[in-house]
């Protein structure tokens, strides 16, 4: 069902210059042209009645609840099929209609069960709605014919149910599906009286290709696709507009509230960023946040083999920075640092970081997007000017062609995956073609072939020649000049163009000399970069593939250099768009979280900027730069780093070379971890500080196209304080002062000393909705799309990117190339999405390999296989696959006790050490039981859950 | 920390830089890029480790290190 807080227009917008107007009961309408009359009139609070039209998708015309008159024309035309015309004369209240409508309600409820008041939906039930509005007072055929009100309901689905007794048969649902998500999941079985929703081949939802986004269920009018929270609980009587926490999309959402229960999370039509679109995750998968996992007093405790004892947030922030001060006193300023979280707040990474410059006094700050998107950052930098993606989520429906590189986004970003699947498959009515699709990665991702969407290249390569296809690519573009010379000309640096210009031509950058290295057959990447270089419109989008490897600044920068040669950069439809992997990746960057910058990615050398920094808060800054997390491991392992306070992240089962993170993590005498559950990290921690999930506090997130928008909170903290309210309170325990009241006075400290964020405010974000920094006295309601008429650093860079192999070669001792990736229903380290129902899609992490190869080995589906790499060995379930290439095999990091990251090495990216998930080589064998790491790391958390379990409670 | 950490993490930087045309412009870039993400206790690392000479490192990045200051 729809939000009852949101205002249906039956049919959606159109986008026109050209205005019409028509009358609509005696009311003069003035409307683009195109726009329905349904649309027209809900504009002007003329509530035509209908059952079949919503405005998230194209009219249909079956219910025929919805007809007008029109004078001068003949019949009764339906109001949402039927497009406004200059003059026109449209009566949407007259007898005839009224007769016409309630005969049509007739029939509907002649077939459909009388239990109103006992139903899911009362209260937001469109059909009872309607029965009122057309006055419907009996129904002649009565209720003892055929019918289905005796239907049998599938609830197999963890968090919606289908009762077909309800069913309208509107085709909502199935258009929602088609049209929304771009899934073609449901169809409409059968003819006649016969027709019902059927999901896939009339298989139980669960078990069909349905994949939980939710938009069917917001598209029915009845209860027949409920979520069954509303089953549980009953109708929200308020509701409040947020930003979901899991992935960079950044989908706005309505929390749709009792009291302090959420109800239902609902994705916002309004939302910016999704436009009334959600995933299996943000829709449904936020029961974690009253998990009974969640801890929610403060634990502190001397040694890690200790019980934990519970304590005061007082006594807790007390002992930690006493701790701090005395690791400082006795190995110096330099030997403790601190983590921000890419799944907290603006204000909250913000409040770390100027916890770590300003009150531990250096700057070993570092944040998650360290292993995923810092050689964005430094790439995107050292191009353009600016450590972030160019333009906003709507500029693909202007794509021609859409390139997509180490992304998945149909499981990483499922959001705009939809959206970028509606510009692929075009418009429907064959007015516009869709865009060319090229995919550029190992694996046959979802988007390769998925319903009405064929790529029509995939360079298929392997592991760890990024750097080698995207100067191929260039190559072709160069020398076959393809170039956009007056672009460079205006645009770029000549004598930086004219090196790389010559850099790639080299013939060992043709494609026919790298195809031995990437596997990709020469002619199929000739064909793939004419494409690009001439097809209209091109835009990239890439992700964690891109970046998780030995050249991943390289190939960021390759990329950039790929889209200024021909011109894509600077306008609608083309770009550089990094998909970021966490909710507030983008944000945390922005925010100074990497040891060498401060907020607006300005080096910490810089002194005029230093010193904008010393007055506001009042201490002298260090002006080096601090350590990164890998580096802060190696330091905890040789002594010189001793304290570290994590908020909100699990670098333990997140961060590579697990055994080497164990042992720094063991090493340090104090960690303070600061998070919802007692998670991996947490488990070596000495200090337990509860966090708040995005539920109960307020703030800003940044998504993956800049955008900032509100986090409101909707419930009290479970543990008493705000993310925010902690570290300022270990702020003030460390004898510094903060005395923020709320999140909007730290937002407008950021805004104060941040140039692309000087014209940011909560007041501009609850008028706006959302703001794409830059945001400033020169964009002042933010900027879609960059560096239109000049780069920011003024004219564009072109490096030069040469393929440097990685260390991690296959050997005969290690003949396989594994990679890593995410799944559509978990979201990274899981430690959110492994406590609620979405582990019936993913209840294990499993390990893919090529036929090919398991023959060779002996492994058949479902067998248990050993892996063994350079830096260790665990165990997972095979599952055998033609979606990896032979030679390489993908598992993905959602479980603690997969071990995924006891695999993956020490090797890491040349520019950020951003870590090389993507390739570790490899050898497979089946065995039959764990490996020695799993059987020791599951004997180390029953310890510790046992310790957590014995925890001594507060004397209160 | 674990030098030959740093050692292998200072020849990658070099294998970028050195890609560049100028090889006087590579040193540079390689020392500047040490200079601007290197916290000091790895620059002091590494420095000692040029002073003791230098095992591992390419050519070009001992070059850079000397020109840490």
């Amino acid at each position: 069902m729809l939000s009852k807080f949101d205002q249906d227009f039956g049919t959606p917008s159109v986008d026109s210059a050209k205005q019409v107007t028509l009358q609509i009961d005696g009311m003069s309408v003035t409307v683009p042209a195109g726009t329905s009359i349904m649309r027209a009139a809900a504009g002007a609070g003329v509530s035509v009645p209908k059952l079949c039209a919503t405005d998230a998708i194209e009219p249909f015309g079956s219910c025929r609840l919805c007809l007008v008159e029109i004078e001068g024309r003949k019949g009764y035309p339906a109001s949402c099929t039927t497009q406004c015309d200059e003059g026109m004369v449209v009566r949407t209240q007259t007898g005839k209609l009224a007769d016409l409508r309630r005969g049509v309600m007739e029939l509907y409820i002649s077939d459909h069960p009388l239990d109103c008041l006992t139903c899911s939906a009362n209260g937001n039930c469109e059909l009872q709605d309607m029965a009122g509005v057309v006055g419907l007072r009996e129904v002649r055929y009565g209720y003892e014919g055929a019918n289905h009100t005796k239907a049998k309901k599938d609830e197999s689905n963890p968090y919606f149910t289908y009762d077909p007794s309800k069913c309208i048969v509107c085709s909502r649902c199935v258009r929602a599906c088609e049209e929304v998500q771009g899934t073609f999941a449901l169809t409409i079985e059968g003819r006649g009286f016969d027709s019902r929703v059927a999901a896939s081949q009339n298989e139980k939802f669960l078990d069909s290709e349905c994949v939980s986004c939710g938009a069917c269920v917001q598209a029915c009018p009845t209860a027949t696709l409920t979520e069954k929270s509303i089953i549980q609980f009953g109708q929200p009587e308020r509701s409040v507009v947020t930003t979901c926490a899991y992935c960079g999309v950044g989908c706005s959402f309505r929390a749709e509230m009792q009291g302090n229960r959420v109800v239902r999370m609902v994705p916002n039509k309004n939302g910016q960023a999704n436009h009334g679109h959600s995933c299996v995750k943000g829709r449904f998968a936020w029961g974690y946040a009253t998990h009974k996992d969640r801890i929610t007093k403060p634990m502190i405790r001397e040694k890690i083999s200790d019980a934990w004892r519970e304590v005061s947030w007082d006594e807790a922030l007390q002992y930690a920075a006493g701790k701090f001060k005395s690791i400082q006193a006795k190995y110096g300023r330099d030997s403790v640092g601190g983590i921000t979280s890419s799944r907290c707040t603006n204000e909250e990474t913000y409040l770390v970081q100027k916890l770590v410059r300003a009150v531990f006094g250096n700057n070993n700050v570092d944040t998650c997007a360290r292993v995923c998107h810092s050689p964005t950052g430094y790439g995107l930098k050292t191009t353009l000017g600016e450590s972030a993606g160019t333009q906003h989520f709507d500029s693909v429906e202007h794509a021609d062609v859409i390139m997509v590189i180490g992304a998945n986004p149909t499981d990483g970003h499922p959001v705009f995956a939809s959206a970028m699947k509606r510009r692929l498959r075009g418009n429907d009515k064959g007015q516009r073609p869709g865009a060319k699709l090229i995919v550029v990665d190992p694996r046959v991702i979802d988007l390769v072939r998925t319903p009405h969407v064929q790529a029509d290249y995939h360079l298929q390569l392997r592991p760890g020649t990024n750097v080698a296809v995207i100067n191929a690519l260039a190559h072709v573009v160069v020398t076959e000049g393809l170039v956009n010379e007056a672009f460079v000309k205006e645009r770029c640096e000549t004598a930086e163009f004219d090196k790389w210009r010559e850099f790639v031509s080299r013939p060992y950058n043709s494609p026919e000399a790298m195809e031995p290295v990437t596997g990709v057959p020469a002619a199929k990447l000739r064909e793939a970069a004419r494409l690009y270089a001439t097809g209209g419109n091109a835009a990239i989008y890439y992700g964690l593939g891109v970046t998780e490897h030995s050249q991943g600044s390289t190939m960021v920068i390759g990329i950039a250099n790929l889209a200024m040669a021909t011109g894509n950069i600077g306008r609608l439809g083309v770009g550089v768009n990094p998909l970021r992997g966490q909710n507030n990746v983008q944000g945390a960057c922005d925010m100074g979280s990497f040891p060498h910058e401060l907020p607006g990615y300005r080096h910490i050398s810089d002194g005029k900027t230093r010193a904008l920094f010393e007055q506001a808060w009042s201490v002298k800054l260090l002006d080096e730069p601090g350590l990164r997390i890998p580096n802060m491991f190696e330091a905890s392992l040789d002594g010189s780093f001793r304290g570290l306070y994590v908020q909100g992240e699990d670098v333990l089962q997140s961060d590579p070379n697990t055994h080497h993170v164990q042992a720094a993590l063991e090493a340090l005498e104090c960690l303070v971890v600061q998070d919802l559950f007692l998670n991996e990290t947490a488990k070596y921690a000495h200090v337990f500080l509860p966090g708040s999930s995005f539920l109960e506090k307020n703030g800003t997130f940044t998504n993956a196209e800049r955008r900032i928008s509100p986090v409101r909170k909707v419930m009290p903290a479970l543990a008493g304080k705000e993310d925010w309210e902690v570290t300022q309170a270990l702020a003030n325990a460390m004898g510094y002062p903060m005395n923020y009241k709320h999140p909007r006075e730290i937002m407008a400290e950021i805004a104060l000393l941040t140039p692309t964020f000087h014209g940011v405010s909560y007041e501009k974000l609850d008028k706006l909705g959302s703001i794409q920094w830059p945001c400033n006295e020169a964009h002042p309601i933010g900027t879609p799309v960059m560096h239109i008429d000049q780069f920011v650093r003024g004219k564009g860079k072109f490096v030069v990117t040469e393929y440097v192999p990685t260390d991690e070669k296959v050997t005969r001792k290690f003949p396989l190339l594994m990679t890593t990736g995410r799944i559509l229903s978990q979201y990274n380290v899981g430690a959110q999405t492994r406590r609620t129902a979405n582990v019936v899609w993913h209840p294990e992490d499993r390990v893919e390999i090529h036929p090919h190869d398991a023959e060779e080995r002996g492994i058949k589906d479902g067998d248990w296989v050993g892996i063994t790499s350079r830096a260790g060995e665990t165990v997972l379930h095979a599952t055998v696959t033609e979606r990896v290439q032979p030679g390489v095999v993908y598992t993905t990091f959602h479980f603690p006790e997969s071990g995924a990251n006891v695999i993956t090495t020490d090797n890491s990216d040349w520019a950020t050490n951003c870590p090389e998930y993507k390739v570790t080589a490899v050898q497979l064998v089946r065995v039959s039981q764990p490996s020695e790491w799993q059987k020791q790391y599951k004997a180390f958390s029953e310890r510790q859950a046992d310790l957590l379990e014995q925890r001594v409670a507060r004397q209160s | 920390m674990n030098i030959e950490h740093l050692v292998k993490m200072a020849n990658q930087i070099e294998a970028f830089f050195k890609a560049q045309t100028n090889p006087d412009l590579a040193v540079d870039g390689i020392a500047d890029h040490i200079k601007r993400f290197w916290d000091p206790r790895m620059r002091k690392q590494i420095k000692a480790h040029v002073a003791a000479g230098g095992a591992g490192l390419d050519a070009m990045t001992v070059e850079a290190i000397k020109r840490l200051g």
